[in-house]
Protein backbone atom coordinates (compact mmCIF):
# COMPACT_ATOMS: atom_id res chain seq x y z
CA UNK A 1 0.00 0.00 0.00
CA UNK A 2 2.79 2.38 0.95
CA UNK A 3 6.18 1.75 -0.64
CA UNK A 4 8.98 3.99 0.42
CA UNK A 5 11.77 3.27 -2.04
CA UNK A 6 15.38 4.32 -1.44
CA UNK A 7 14.42 7.69 -0.05
CA UNK A 8 17.17 10.11 0.97
CA UNK A 9 16.89 13.62 2.30
CA UNK A 10 19.49 15.98 3.63
CA UNK A 11 19.08 19.42 5.15
CA UNK A 12 21.62 22.16 4.59
CA UNK A 13 24.81 22.11 2.52
CA UNK A 14 28.46 21.27 2.94
CA UNK A 15 29.92 20.07 6.23
CA UNK A 16 26.93 21.33 8.23
CA UNK A 17 24.48 19.22 6.25
CA UNK A 18 22.32 16.88 8.28
CA UNK A 19 21.33 13.63 6.67
CA UNK A 20 17.75 13.08 7.82
CA UNK A 21 17.06 10.07 5.62
CA UNK A 22 19.72 7.80 4.21
CA UNK A 23 18.45 5.36 1.58
CA UNK A 24 15.34 4.35 3.48
CA UNK A 25 13.06 1.66 2.08
CA UNK A 26 9.91 0.55 3.85
CA UNK A 27 6.99 -1.51 2.66
CA UNK A 28 3.65 -1.14 4.46
CA UNK A 29 1.10 -3.82 3.52
CA UNK A 30 -2.52 -2.79 2.93
CA UNK A 31 -4.64 -2.75 6.06
CA UNK A 32 -1.73 -3.10 8.45
CA UNK A 33 -0.50 -0.87 11.25
CA UNK A 34 3.17 -0.14 10.78
CA UNK A 35 5.23 1.58 13.44
CA UNK A 36 8.51 3.39 12.90
CA UNK A 37 10.39 3.72 16.17
CA UNK A 38 13.51 5.61 17.03
CA UNK A 39 14.94 8.41 19.11
CA UNK A 40 14.11 11.98 18.24
CA UNK A 41 16.35 13.12 15.42
CA UNK A 42 16.39 9.66 13.84
CA UNK A 43 14.54 10.97 10.79
CA UNK A 44 11.13 9.43 11.55
CA UNK A 45 9.28 12.69 11.22
CA UNK A 46 10.87 13.54 7.88
CA UNK A 47 10.12 10.03 6.65
CA UNK A 48 6.45 10.28 7.57
CA UNK A 49 6.15 13.61 5.79
CA UNK A 50 7.47 12.23 2.53
CA UNK A 51 4.37 10.03 2.33
CA UNK A 52 2.00 13.01 1.90
CA UNK A 53 4.71 15.15 0.30
CA UNK A 54 4.88 17.68 3.12
CA UNK A 55 8.55 16.87 2.70
CA UNK A 56 10.20 16.16 -0.65
CA UNK A 57 13.00 13.61 -0.81
CA UNK A 58 16.25 14.45 -2.63
CA UNK A 59 16.19 11.02 -4.22
CA UNK A 60 14.06 7.92 -4.17
CA UNK A 61 10.29 7.80 -4.39
CA UNK A 62 7.18 7.10 -2.35
CA UNK A 63 4.34 5.15 -3.92
CA UNK A 64 0.94 5.11 -2.21
CA UNK A 65 -1.59 2.70 -3.68
CA UNK A 66 0.14 2.81 -7.07
CA UNK A 67 0.53 6.60 -7.16
CA UNK A 68 4.02 8.09 -7.11
CA UNK A 69 3.46 10.83 -4.53
CA UNK A 70 6.92 12.32 -5.04
CA UNK A 71 6.05 13.25 -8.64
CA UNK A 72 2.81 15.06 -7.78
CA UNK A 73 2.34 18.83 -8.00
CA UNK A 74 -0.48 21.33 -7.61
CA UNK A 75 -4.06 20.10 -7.80
CA UNK A 76 -3.09 16.44 -8.23
CA UNK A 77 -1.13 16.63 -4.98
CA UNK A 78 -4.07 18.19 -3.12
CA UNK A 79 -6.29 15.39 -4.41
CA UNK A 80 -3.83 12.73 -3.29
CA UNK A 81 -3.65 14.31 0.17
CA UNK A 82 -7.41 13.88 0.49
CA UNK A 83 -6.70 10.15 0.46
CA UNK A 84 -4.04 10.38 3.16
CA UNK A 85 -5.11 11.55 6.61
CA UNK A 86 -2.63 12.77 9.21
CA UNK A 87 -2.73 13.27 12.96
CA UNK A 88 -0.22 15.26 14.97
CA UNK A 89 1.43 15.17 18.36
CA UNK A 90 0.06 18.57 19.30
CA UNK A 91 -3.27 17.99 17.53
CA UNK A 92 -2.95 21.17 15.42
CA UNK A 93 -6.59 22.14 15.75
CA UNK A 94 -7.71 25.68 14.95
CA UNK A 95 -8.30 27.07 18.43
CA UNK A 96 -10.60 29.92 17.42
CA UNK A 97 -13.04 27.65 15.61
CA UNK A 98 -15.39 25.12 17.13
CA UNK A 99 -14.74 21.39 17.17
CA UNK A 100 -17.25 20.70 14.42
CA UNK A 101 -15.89 23.58 12.31
CA UNK A 102 -12.45 21.99 12.54
CA UNK A 103 -13.82 18.77 11.08
CA UNK A 104 -15.90 20.64 8.49
CA UNK A 105 -12.71 22.28 7.28
CA UNK A 106 -11.41 18.90 6.11
CA UNK A 107 -14.65 18.32 4.19
CA UNK A 108 -14.50 21.77 2.66
CA UNK A 109 -10.95 21.04 1.51
CA UNK A 110 -12.25 17.98 -0.31
CA UNK A 111 -15.06 19.99 -1.89
CA UNK A 112 -18.03 18.51 -0.02
CA UNK A 113 -21.11 20.71 -0.66
CA UNK A 114 -21.92 23.07 2.19
CA UNK A 115 -25.29 21.46 2.89
CA UNK A 116 -23.70 18.10 3.69
CA UNK A 117 -20.68 19.28 5.66
CA UNK A 118 -22.33 19.72 9.05
CA UNK A 119 -24.04 16.33 9.09
CA UNK A 120 -20.95 14.51 7.81
CA UNK A 121 -18.73 16.26 10.35
CA UNK A 122 -21.11 15.35 13.17
CA UNK A 123 -21.10 11.76 11.92
CA UNK A 124 -17.29 11.70 12.17
CA UNK A 125 -17.41 13.21 15.65
CA UNK A 126 -19.93 10.61 16.68
CA UNK A 127 -17.55 7.97 15.37
CA UNK A 128 -14.86 9.13 17.80
CA UNK A 129 -17.41 9.64 20.59
CA UNK A 130 -17.38 13.45 20.71
CA UNK A 131 -20.60 14.52 18.97
CA UNK A 132 -21.77 16.10 22.24
CA UNK A 133 -18.78 18.49 22.24
CA UNK A 134 -19.31 19.67 18.66
CA UNK A 135 -19.86 23.33 19.53
CA UNK A 136 -17.06 23.65 22.05
CA UNK A 137 -13.70 25.14 21.20
CA UNK A 138 -10.73 22.73 21.15
CA UNK A 139 -9.29 24.58 24.14
CA UNK A 140 -12.16 23.34 26.28
CA UNK A 141 -11.32 19.70 25.62
CA UNK A 142 -8.77 17.43 27.27
CA UNK A 143 -5.70 16.27 25.34
CA UNK A 144 -7.22 12.90 24.56
CA UNK A 145 -10.44 14.49 23.34
CA UNK A 146 -8.50 16.91 21.17
CA UNK A 147 -6.66 14.02 19.57
CA UNK A 148 -10.01 12.36 18.87
CA UNK A 149 -11.07 15.51 17.07
CA UNK A 150 -7.77 15.39 15.18
CA UNK A 151 -8.55 11.82 14.15
CA UNK A 152 -12.10 12.75 13.11
CA UNK A 153 -10.69 15.58 11.00
CA UNK A 154 -8.04 13.35 9.42
CA UNK A 155 -10.62 10.71 8.50
CA UNK A 156 -13.41 13.03 7.36
CA UNK A 157 -12.38 12.72 3.72
CA UNK A 158 -12.53 8.90 4.03
CA UNK A 159 -8.84 8.34 3.29
CA UNK A 160 -7.22 4.93 2.77
CA UNK A 161 -4.11 5.85 4.68
CA UNK A 162 -3.61 7.39 8.11
CA UNK A 163 -0.27 8.91 9.06
CA UNK A 164 0.32 9.40 12.76
CA UNK A 165 3.05 11.76 13.94
CA UNK A 166 3.64 10.86 17.59
CA UNK A 167 -0.12 11.04 18.09
CA UNK A 168 0.03 9.83 21.69
CA UNK A 169 3.32 11.35 22.83
CA UNK A 170 1.67 14.33 24.52
CA UNK A 171 -0.86 12.15 26.34
CA UNK A 172 -0.84 10.32 29.65
CA UNK A 173 -0.60 6.50 29.61
CA UNK A 174 -4.31 5.89 30.07
CA UNK A 175 -5.35 8.32 27.35
CA UNK A 176 -2.62 6.86 25.14
CA UNK A 177 -4.25 3.46 25.47
CA UNK A 178 -7.69 4.73 24.54
CA UNK A 179 -6.36 6.63 21.50
CA UNK A 180 -4.41 3.55 20.37
CA UNK A 181 -7.52 1.42 20.74
CA UNK A 182 -9.42 3.93 18.65
CA UNK A 183 -6.79 3.86 15.90
CA UNK A 184 -6.80 0.07 15.92
CA UNK A 185 -10.59 -0.07 15.75
CA UNK A 186 -10.66 2.44 12.88
CA UNK A 187 -7.99 0.54 11.03
CA UNK A 188 -10.06 -2.63 11.22
CA UNK A 189 -13.46 -1.11 10.54
CA UNK A 190 -12.41 1.16 7.70
CA UNK A 191 -9.63 -0.99 6.29
CA UNK A 192 -7.16 1.83 6.90
CA UNK A 193 -3.47 1.39 6.37
CA UNK A 194 -1.71 3.12 9.26
CA UNK A 195 1.86 4.36 9.25
CA UNK A 196 2.83 5.77 12.62
CA UNK A 197 5.99 7.12 14.11
CA UNK A 198 6.69 7.03 17.81
CA UNK A 199 9.46 6.91 20.35
CA UNK A 200 7.35 4.78 22.67
CA UNK A 201 7.68 1.00 22.44
CA UNK A 202 4.35 0.83 24.18
CA UNK A 203 2.66 1.94 20.94
CA UNK A 204 4.33 -0.80 18.90
CA UNK A 205 3.49 -3.34 21.57
CA UNK A 206 -0.19 -2.44 21.62
CA UNK A 207 -1.26 -2.02 18.04
CA UNK A 208 1.47 -2.58 15.46
CA UNK A 209 1.58 -5.54 13.09
CA UNK A 210 5.00 -4.55 11.84
CA UNK A 211 7.72 -2.15 12.80
CA UNK A 212 10.94 -0.54 11.67
CA UNK A 213 13.71 0.80 13.86
CA UNK A 214 15.41 3.97 12.68
CA UNK A 215 18.69 5.48 13.77
CA UNK A 216 20.43 8.55 12.32
CA UNK A 217 18.41 8.44 9.14
CA UNK A 218 18.73 4.72 8.46
CA UNK A 219 16.44 1.77 8.97
CA UNK A 220 18.31 -0.63 11.24
CA UNK A 221 15.75 -3.41 11.07
CA UNK A 222 12.19 -3.90 9.92
CA UNK A 223 9.57 -6.58 9.56
CA UNK A 224 6.41 -7.96 11.09
CA UNK A 225 6.55 -8.28 14.86
CA UNK A 226 6.58 -12.07 14.40
CA UNK A 227 9.64 -11.85 12.17
CA UNK A 228 11.39 -9.41 14.45
CA UNK A 229 10.85 -11.61 17.49
CA UNK A 230 12.26 -14.56 15.59
CA UNK A 231 15.33 -12.62 14.52
CA UNK A 232 18.27 -13.38 16.83
CA UNK A 233 19.62 -10.17 18.31
CA UNK A 234 16.72 -8.04 17.08
CA UNK A 235 16.91 -4.62 18.74
CA UNK A 236 13.18 -4.12 18.41
CA UNK A 237 12.60 -7.41 20.22
CA UNK A 238 15.11 -6.38 22.88
CA UNK A 239 13.26 -3.09 23.38
CA UNK A 240 9.91 -4.84 23.47
CA UNK A 241 11.10 -7.25 26.15
CA UNK A 242 13.67 -5.44 28.24
CA UNK A 243 15.82 -7.78 30.33
CA UNK A 244 18.63 -5.33 30.92
CA UNK A 245 22.36 -5.57 30.21
CA UNK A 246 24.06 -8.94 29.88
CA UNK A 247 26.77 -9.48 32.49
CA UNK A 248 29.64 -11.92 32.22
CA UNK A 249 29.29 -14.93 34.51
CA UNK A 250 32.41 -17.11 34.89
CA UNK A 251 31.96 -20.61 33.48
CA UNK A 252 28.65 -19.76 31.89
CA UNK A 253 27.29 -18.84 28.49
CA UNK A 254 24.41 -16.43 28.20
CA UNK A 255 21.55 -17.39 25.90
CA UNK A 256 18.50 -15.28 25.08
CA UNK A 257 15.31 -16.87 23.86
CA UNK A 258 12.24 -15.21 22.41
CA UNK A 259 8.94 -16.92 21.83
CA UNK A 260 5.43 -16.17 20.80
CA UNK A 261 2.07 -17.85 21.20
CA UNK A 262 2.06 -21.51 22.12
CA UNK A 263 5.75 -21.91 22.82
CA UNK A 264 5.35 -19.54 25.73
CA UNK A 265 3.19 -22.12 27.45
CA UNK A 266 5.48 -25.09 27.08
CA UNK A 267 7.94 -26.08 29.79
CA UNK A 268 10.98 -25.47 27.58
CA UNK A 269 13.50 -24.85 30.30
CA UNK A 270 12.45 -27.74 32.46
CA UNK A 271 12.88 -29.99 29.43
CA UNK A 272 16.31 -28.56 28.79
CA UNK A 273 17.43 -29.29 32.33
CA UNK A 274 16.12 -32.84 32.13
CA UNK A 275 17.53 -33.62 28.68
CA UNK A 276 21.04 -32.23 29.08
CA UNK A 277 21.32 -32.47 32.85
CA UNK A 278 22.23 -28.78 33.00
CA UNK A 279 21.59 -26.37 35.84
CA UNK A 280 20.20 -23.62 33.65
CA UNK A 281 19.43 -20.49 35.59
CA UNK A 282 17.18 -17.67 34.57
CA UNK A 283 18.72 -14.20 34.63
CA UNK A 284 15.72 -12.27 33.54
CA UNK A 285 12.48 -12.43 31.65
CA UNK A 286 9.88 -10.15 30.19
CA UNK A 287 6.42 -11.18 29.13
CA UNK A 288 4.11 -9.03 27.06
CA UNK A 289 0.83 -9.21 25.27
CA UNK A 290 1.64 -8.26 21.70
CA UNK A 291 -1.40 -7.44 19.66
CA UNK A 292 -3.41 -9.71 21.94
CA UNK A 293 -0.94 -12.61 21.91
CA UNK A 294 1.49 -13.72 24.62
CA UNK A 295 5.13 -13.25 23.78
CA UNK A 296 8.31 -12.85 25.71
CA UNK A 297 12.03 -13.05 26.12
CA UNK A 298 13.99 -14.98 28.70
CA UNK A 299 17.70 -14.72 29.45
CA UNK A 300 19.40 -17.92 30.54
CA UNK A 301 22.80 -18.68 32.02
CA UNK A 302 23.98 -22.05 30.68
CA UNK A 303 26.95 -23.65 32.47
CA UNK A 304 29.74 -24.87 30.19
CA UNK A 305 31.56 -23.77 27.07
CA UNK A 306 30.56 -22.82 23.54
CA UNK A 307 29.85 -26.43 22.54
CA UNK A 308 27.25 -26.75 25.28
CA UNK A 309 25.53 -23.48 24.45
CA UNK A 310 25.58 -24.50 20.78
CA UNK A 311 23.74 -27.75 21.62
CA UNK A 312 21.25 -25.87 23.78
CA UNK A 313 20.52 -23.31 21.06
CA UNK A 314 20.10 -26.11 18.53
CA UNK A 315 17.62 -27.92 20.76
CA UNK A 316 15.63 -24.76 21.52
CA UNK A 317 15.48 -23.80 17.85
CA UNK A 318 14.09 -27.24 17.06
CA UNK A 319 11.30 -26.52 19.53
CA UNK A 320 10.28 -23.43 17.65
CA UNK A 321 11.70 -20.70 19.83
CA UNK A 322 14.38 -18.29 18.74
CA UNK A 323 17.57 -18.65 20.72
CA UNK A 324 20.98 -17.03 20.39
CA UNK A 325 24.05 -16.50 22.45
CA UNK A 326 24.57 -13.07 23.97
CA UNK A 327 28.14 -11.90 24.45
CA UNK A 328 28.53 -9.89 27.60
CA UNK B 1 -9.55 86.79 20.39
CA UNK B 2 -12.84 85.10 21.14
CA UNK B 3 -15.19 86.52 23.76
CA UNK B 4 -16.28 83.78 26.13
CA UNK B 5 -19.12 85.93 27.43
CA UNK B 6 -20.64 86.47 24.01
CA UNK B 7 -24.12 84.87 23.85
CA UNK B 8 -23.29 82.82 20.78
CA UNK B 9 -19.96 81.50 22.16
CA UNK B 10 -21.28 78.13 23.35
CA UNK B 11 -23.57 77.39 20.39
CA UNK B 12 -20.68 78.27 18.08
CA UNK B 13 -18.24 76.12 20.02
CA UNK B 14 -20.62 73.19 19.88
CA UNK B 15 -21.04 73.63 16.15
CA UNK B 16 -17.28 73.81 15.57
CA UNK B 17 -16.66 70.77 17.74
CA UNK B 18 -19.35 68.71 16.06
CA UNK B 19 -18.03 69.57 12.65
CA UNK B 20 -14.44 68.88 13.65
CA UNK B 21 -15.33 65.58 15.26
CA UNK B 22 -17.36 64.52 12.27
CA UNK B 23 -14.50 65.38 9.91
CA UNK B 24 -12.00 63.49 12.03
CA UNK B 25 -14.24 60.43 12.17
CA UNK B 26 -14.90 60.69 8.45
CA UNK B 27 -11.20 60.91 7.50
CA UNK B 28 -10.21 58.20 9.91
CA UNK B 29 -12.99 55.81 8.90
CA UNK B 30 -12.31 56.07 5.19
CA UNK B 31 -8.54 55.93 5.62
CA UNK B 32 -8.89 52.88 7.89
CA UNK B 33 -11.31 51.13 5.52
CA UNK B 34 -8.93 51.52 2.58
CA UNK B 35 -5.97 50.59 4.76
CA UNK B 36 -7.72 47.43 5.91
CA UNK B 37 -8.71 46.31 2.44
CA UNK B 38 -5.24 46.94 1.02
CA UNK B 39 -3.10 46.14 4.07
CA UNK B 40 -4.66 42.84 5.10
CA UNK B 41 -3.86 40.95 1.89
CA UNK B 42 -0.45 42.63 1.64
CA UNK B 43 0.45 41.58 5.19
CA UNK B 44 -0.64 38.01 4.57
CA UNK B 45 1.30 37.85 1.30
CA UNK B 46 4.37 39.44 2.91
CA UNK B 47 4.62 36.67 5.50
CA UNK B 48 3.33 33.91 3.22
CA UNK B 49 5.98 34.44 0.57
CA UNK B 50 8.83 33.94 3.02
CA UNK B 51 10.87 30.80 2.49
CA UNK B 52 9.16 27.71 3.86
CA UNK B 53 5.78 29.39 4.28
CA UNK B 54 2.43 28.74 2.70
CA UNK B 55 2.89 31.02 -0.32
CA UNK B 56 6.60 30.53 -0.89
CA UNK B 57 5.98 29.41 -4.46
CA UNK B 58 2.89 31.10 -5.92
CA UNK B 59 1.76 29.24 -9.05
CA UNK B 60 4.56 26.77 -8.36
CA UNK B 61 7.23 29.43 -8.93
CA UNK B 62 9.67 29.88 -6.06
CA UNK B 63 11.36 32.89 -7.69
CA UNK B 64 8.02 34.66 -7.88
CA UNK B 65 7.51 34.24 -4.14
CA UNK B 66 10.97 35.64 -3.42
CA UNK B 67 10.43 38.58 -5.79
CA UNK B 68 7.04 39.49 -4.29
CA UNK B 69 8.46 39.21 -0.79
CA UNK B 70 11.44 41.46 -1.55
CA UNK B 71 9.41 44.14 -3.33
CA UNK B 72 6.71 44.21 -0.64
CA UNK B 73 9.22 44.32 2.18
CA UNK B 74 11.07 47.19 0.48
CA UNK B 75 7.92 49.24 -0.14
CA UNK B 76 6.65 48.74 3.39
CA UNK B 77 9.96 49.77 4.91
CA UNK B 78 10.15 52.78 2.64
CA UNK B 79 6.63 53.85 3.62
CA UNK B 80 7.44 53.46 7.28
CA UNK B 81 10.71 55.31 7.19
CA UNK B 82 9.38 58.59 5.73
CA UNK B 83 8.18 61.04 8.42
CA UNK B 84 4.50 61.83 8.06
CA UNK B 85 4.94 65.56 7.59
CA UNK B 86 7.39 64.92 4.74
CA UNK B 87 5.13 62.31 3.18
CA UNK B 88 2.19 64.68 3.40
CA UNK B 89 4.02 67.46 1.56
CA UNK B 90 5.56 65.08 -0.94
CA UNK B 91 2.11 63.74 -1.76
CA UNK B 92 0.59 67.13 -2.56
CA UNK B 93 1.08 66.81 -6.34
CA UNK B 94 -0.23 63.24 -6.27
CA UNK B 95 -3.31 64.24 -4.31
CA UNK B 96 -3.95 67.18 -6.60
CA UNK B 97 -3.67 64.95 -9.64
CA UNK B 98 -5.96 62.36 -8.01
CA UNK B 99 -8.66 64.60 -6.52
CA UNK B 100 -8.09 67.96 -8.17
CA UNK B 101 -7.21 69.61 -4.86
CA UNK B 102 -4.98 69.01 -1.90
CA UNK B 103 -6.82 71.16 0.63
CA UNK B 104 -9.70 69.89 2.71
CA UNK B 105 -10.95 66.81 4.47
CA UNK B 106 -11.27 64.59 1.40
CA UNK B 107 -7.75 65.14 0.05
CA UNK B 108 -6.31 64.64 3.56
CA UNK B 109 -7.38 61.01 3.34
CA UNK B 110 -4.70 60.29 0.72
CA UNK B 111 -1.63 60.87 2.93
CA UNK B 112 -3.45 59.35 5.93
CA UNK B 113 -4.08 56.14 4.02
CA UNK B 114 -0.57 55.98 2.67
CA UNK B 115 0.97 56.35 6.10
CA UNK B 116 -1.42 53.84 7.65
CA UNK B 117 -1.00 51.04 5.13
CA UNK B 118 2.66 50.18 5.89
CA UNK B 119 1.89 50.40 9.60
CA UNK B 120 -1.08 48.07 9.24
CA UNK B 121 0.87 45.65 7.04
CA UNK B 122 3.30 45.22 9.94
CA UNK B 123 0.37 44.68 12.29
CA UNK B 124 -0.96 41.92 10.06
CA UNK B 125 2.52 40.49 9.61
CA UNK B 126 3.00 40.12 13.36
CA UNK B 127 -0.47 38.61 13.78
CA UNK B 128 0.14 36.05 11.03
CA UNK B 129 3.56 35.13 12.41
CA UNK B 130 1.94 34.28 15.74
CA UNK B 131 -0.15 31.53 14.15
CA UNK B 132 1.20 28.09 15.07
CA UNK B 133 3.06 26.63 12.04
CA UNK B 134 1.53 23.26 12.94
CA UNK B 135 -1.84 24.59 11.82
CA UNK B 136 -0.51 25.31 8.35
CA UNK B 137 0.97 21.84 8.23
CA UNK B 138 -2.35 20.31 9.24
CA UNK B 139 -4.16 22.32 6.57
CA UNK B 140 -1.60 21.16 4.00
CA UNK B 141 -2.03 17.55 5.08
CA UNK B 142 -5.76 17.91 4.44
CA UNK B 143 -5.09 19.07 0.89
CA UNK B 144 -6.60 22.51 1.49
CA UNK B 145 -6.28 25.18 -1.19
CA UNK B 146 -4.31 28.34 -0.32
CA UNK B 147 -7.51 30.38 -0.23
CA UNK B 148 -9.17 27.94 2.15
CA UNK B 149 -6.10 27.89 4.35
CA UNK B 150 -6.21 31.67 4.64
CA UNK B 151 -9.97 31.80 5.17
CA UNK B 152 -10.42 28.94 7.61
CA UNK B 153 -7.12 28.72 9.47
CA UNK B 154 -4.99 31.82 9.17
CA UNK B 155 -7.66 34.52 9.54
CA UNK B 156 -9.59 32.91 12.41
CA UNK B 157 -6.34 32.44 14.33
CA UNK B 158 -4.85 35.84 13.53
CA UNK B 159 -8.13 37.74 13.90
CA UNK B 160 -7.87 38.80 17.58
CA UNK B 161 -4.36 40.19 17.04
CA UNK B 162 -5.49 41.92 13.84
CA UNK B 163 -8.42 43.54 15.67
CA UNK B 164 -6.15 44.81 18.42
CA UNK B 165 -3.71 46.05 15.80
CA UNK B 166 -6.58 47.79 14.03
CA UNK B 167 -7.27 49.75 17.22
CA UNK B 168 -3.63 50.85 17.29
CA UNK B 169 -3.77 51.76 13.61
CA UNK B 170 -6.95 53.82 14.07
CA UNK B 171 -5.33 55.62 16.98
CA UNK B 172 -2.36 56.54 14.89
CA UNK B 173 -4.58 57.66 11.99
CA UNK B 174 -6.43 59.96 14.41
CA UNK B 175 -3.05 61.16 15.59
CA UNK B 176 -1.90 61.94 12.05
CA UNK B 177 -5.30 63.37 11.12
CA UNK B 178 -4.67 66.15 13.61
CA UNK B 179 -1.50 66.98 11.72
CA UNK B 180 -3.24 67.30 8.34
CA UNK B 181 -4.97 70.31 9.86
CA UNK B 182 -1.71 72.07 9.15
CA UNK B 183 -2.05 71.71 5.39
CA UNK B 184 -5.69 72.68 5.39
CA UNK B 185 -7.25 69.32 6.11
CA UNK B 186 -10.25 69.56 8.41
CA UNK B 187 -10.94 67.78 11.65
CA UNK B 188 -10.18 68.40 15.27
CA UNK B 189 -6.58 69.21 14.49
CA UNK B 190 -7.73 72.12 12.41
CA UNK B 191 -10.02 73.27 15.23
CA UNK B 192 -7.14 73.24 17.68
CA UNK B 193 -4.99 75.13 15.21
CA UNK B 194 -7.42 77.84 14.14
CA UNK B 195 -9.25 78.41 17.43
CA UNK B 196 -6.72 77.35 20.00
CA UNK B 197 -3.46 78.57 18.55
CA UNK B 198 -4.45 81.43 16.30
CA UNK B 199 -7.23 82.82 18.50
CA UNK B 200 -5.98 81.82 21.96
CA UNK B 201 -9.10 79.89 23.02
CA UNK B 202 -8.05 77.47 25.76
CA UNK B 203 -11.57 76.08 25.95
CA UNK B 204 -11.38 74.89 22.35
CA UNK B 205 -8.13 73.08 23.04
CA UNK B 206 -9.57 71.46 26.16
CA UNK B 207 -12.58 70.20 24.26
CA UNK B 208 -10.47 68.87 21.39
CA UNK B 209 -8.30 66.97 23.84
CA UNK B 210 -11.32 65.52 25.64
CA UNK B 211 -13.05 64.46 22.43
CA UNK B 212 -9.90 62.83 21.05
CA UNK B 213 -9.35 61.01 24.31
CA UNK B 214 -12.92 59.70 24.35
CA UNK B 215 -12.69 58.64 20.70
CA UNK B 216 -9.47 56.68 21.20
CA UNK B 217 -10.73 55.08 24.41
CA UNK B 218 -14.00 54.04 22.78
CA UNK B 219 -12.26 52.46 19.80
CA UNK B 220 -9.72 50.65 21.96
CA UNK B 221 -12.44 49.34 24.25
CA UNK B 222 -14.68 48.23 21.39
CA UNK B 223 -11.98 46.39 19.46
CA UNK B 224 -10.47 44.81 22.57
CA UNK B 225 -13.90 43.47 23.40
CA UNK B 226 -14.32 42.13 19.86
CA UNK B 227 -10.88 40.50 19.96
CA UNK B 228 -11.67 38.83 23.29
CA UNK B 229 -15.02 37.57 22.12
CA UNK B 230 -13.46 36.07 19.06
CA UNK B 231 -10.24 34.76 20.48
CA UNK B 232 -10.58 33.65 24.04
CA UNK B 233 -12.11 30.38 25.08
CA UNK B 234 -15.23 30.95 27.19
CA UNK B 235 -13.99 30.46 30.74
CA UNK B 236 -16.47 27.82 31.79
CA UNK B 237 -13.70 25.64 33.13
CA UNK B 238 -10.85 27.97 32.43
CA UNK B 239 -8.82 27.57 35.60
CA UNK B 240 -9.24 23.84 35.81
CA UNK B 241 -8.38 23.50 32.12
CA UNK B 242 -5.08 25.26 32.53
CA UNK B 243 -4.23 22.85 35.34
CA UNK B 244 -4.98 19.71 33.34
CA UNK B 245 -3.01 21.16 30.44
CA UNK B 246 0.01 21.68 32.62
CA UNK B 247 -0.43 18.19 33.98
CA UNK B 248 -0.62 16.72 30.48
CA UNK B 249 2.69 18.39 29.65
CA UNK B 250 4.31 17.03 32.79
CA UNK B 251 3.00 13.57 32.04
CA UNK B 252 4.42 13.71 28.55
CA UNK B 253 7.91 14.17 29.97
CA UNK B 254 7.73 11.13 32.18
CA UNK B 255 9.01 8.05 30.36
CA UNK B 256 6.23 5.64 29.50
CA UNK B 257 5.59 2.96 32.03
CA UNK B 258 7.08 -0.18 30.64
CA UNK B 259 6.63 -3.65 32.00
CA UNK B 260 9.00 -4.48 34.78
CA UNK B 261 11.57 -7.16 34.28
CA UNK B 262 10.79 -9.91 36.70
CA UNK B 263 13.13 -12.87 37.02
CA UNK B 264 10.70 -15.62 36.26
CA UNK B 265 10.67 -18.78 34.26
CA UNK B 266 8.20 -19.62 31.53
CA UNK B 267 7.73 -22.75 33.64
Amino acid sequence: MISIEHVSRRFGDGPDAVVALDDVSIEVPRGSIFGVVGQSGAGKSTLLRTVNALERPDSGRVVVDGVDVTALEGKALLKERHRIGMVFQHFNLVGNRSVVQNVEFALEAVGTPKAQRRSKALEMLDFVGLAHRADDRPGQLSGGQRQRVGIARALASKPDVLLSDEATSALDPETTRSILELIQRLSRELGLTVLLITHEMEVVKRICDAAALMETGRVIEQGSLDELIRTPGSRVAAELFPVGEAHYIPGHRIVDITYRGLSADRPIIAQLTREFGLDVSILGAALETLNGQQAGRTRLAVPGDASVSFKVIDRLTAQGVTAWEVHA
Amino acid sequence: MIDVNSPDFWPKLLEVMLEGTWETIYMTAIAMAITFVVGLPLGIVLVGTEQGRFLEAPAGQRWLGTAINRVLGFVVNLGRSVPFIVLMIALIPVTRWLLGSFIGTGPAIVPLTLVAIPFFVRVVEIAVREVDPGLFEAADSLGASRWLLVKRVLLPQAWPAILLGTATTITSIINFSAMVGVVGGGGLGNVALTYGMQRYSVLHIVFVVIILFVLVQAIQWLLTLAAKRFGAVPTRRGGKKAMTDAQAHLDADVPSTRSTTVPQSPH
